[in-house]
């Protein structure tokens, strides 16, 4: 296998862990985490999709010109933006949580009336 | 029960992503590319004036974005702090109760202004190495957050950080209303002169922005930590 093969495998296996874990657990908390192991699997799917054999980060360099070959640096930009937004969105979802075990006395989703499935 | 429907929900979505991963793993890996990255890579040098190219694309190319980034961050901070305000429970009580030592209390406010340097450093630095406006901004608030962390009676000054907030995102949409009423009459438009290439002084308006983000940012974790910690000791606060 190649360097991207495997790369592309471990982002699909990522993405599949965080969302059996959000379709499966019932700690909020954990459901959460479970999210953000999904994002991290998306944003490695993402870097991996700029690869280049031998490339190397698209910094330029004052002496060594032609150094060979850089990676894609716009799926590194996209990445960098993932990253924030997934942030934000675990930031609100943590105060959510924080929210509804003030009002509901737990954090487990079986025990809230009206979310259970 | 929930398992199995899990696995079951699983098992399908993976089947879904091998059919449409195919293609992906069967190709030959590239030797060069042939996307919109190449040409980036091409023009940014000239363009942009900005060593890392991954700086050039997020300010330079898609500025824009930034700043919709920022503001999805921003959003995310008001919500935090709309939604903090309304617990006053002191979740974290014991939490607060232990205020962790002498020594970690001494020990991070030791640390305090070498995090904010490093911060500084990486900020500064964007457009010539990895780093950035967001990685700088949250290094420069992770030194607020040790504090935080250590000592109980940290006074934070709010009115201070939410006017450094406001003035950093009035400066981003300035920046980009310069560029719009220059001659190059765009939005965001790199008029700054480009400088030495790969020196401190280069980019035009990268390191500007990239600035500007950072304190966004900053200041942006440092309201949403303190929220949070405000509303998890909110009945010790209330005794006080």
């Amino acid at each position: 296998m190649t360097v991207p093969q495997i790369l592309y495998v471990s982002a699909f296996l990522l993405i599949l862990i965080g969302l059996y874990s959000l379709l499966t657990q019932r700690n909020m908390i954990r459901m959460i985490i479970g999210l953000n192991i999904a994002d991290l699997g998306v944003n490695l799917f993402l870097v991996t999709i700029g690869f280049v054999d031998n490339g190397s980060a698209p910094i330029f360099r004052a002496q060594a010109a032609a150094a060979g070959p850089m990676v894609d640096p716009v799926p590194q930009a996209l990445v960098l933006t993932s990253i924030v937004i997934g942030f934000g969105v675990t930031a609100l979802a943590l105060t959510l949580v924080m929210r509804l075990f003030v009002t509901h006395g737990s954090i487990d989703t079986a025990r809230i009336r009206g979310l259970k499935w | 029960m929930r398992k199995l429907i899990g696995i079951l929900l699983i098992g399908g979505f993976a089947f879904y992503l091998i059919t449409v991963g195919m293609g992906l793993f069967s190709a030959e890996s590239r030797s060069e590319l042939d996307s919109v990255g190449s040409e980036i890579l091409a023009t940014s040098p000239d363009l942009s004036g900005a060593a890392n190219t991954v700086t050039a694309v997020v300010v330079q190319y898609r500025g824009f974005d930034t700043l919709g980034e920022v503001t999805v961050l921003f959003a995310s901070a008001l919500g935090v702090s709309m939604l903090a305000m309304a617990i006053r429970d002191g979740l974290l009580q014991d939490l607060f109760d232990d205020d962790g030592g002498f020594v970690l209390q001494a020990g991070s406010l030791a640390l305090l202004p070498f995090i904010v340097l490093v911060g500084i450093y990486i900020v500064l630095h964007g457009h010539l190495s990895p780093g950035g406006g967001f990685p700088g901004g949250v290094i420069i608030a992770t030194a607020v957050f040790v504090v935080i962390l250590t000592s109980k009676t940290l006074s934070i000054p709010r009115g201070l950080i939410n006017v450094l907030e406001t003035l950093a995102g009035l400066g981003f949409l300035a920046i980009g209303f310069v560029g719009l009423y220059s001659p190059a009459q765009s939005f965001l438009a790199n008029i700054l002169p480009k400088g030495e290439f790969g020196s401190l002084l280069s980019a035009g308006f990268i390191p500007v922005i990239y600035a500007i983000v950072a304190i966004k940012v900053a200041s942006e974790l440092i309201n949403i930590i303190s929220k949070l910690t405000a509303a998890g000791s909110a009945s010790r606060e209330a005794a006080e």
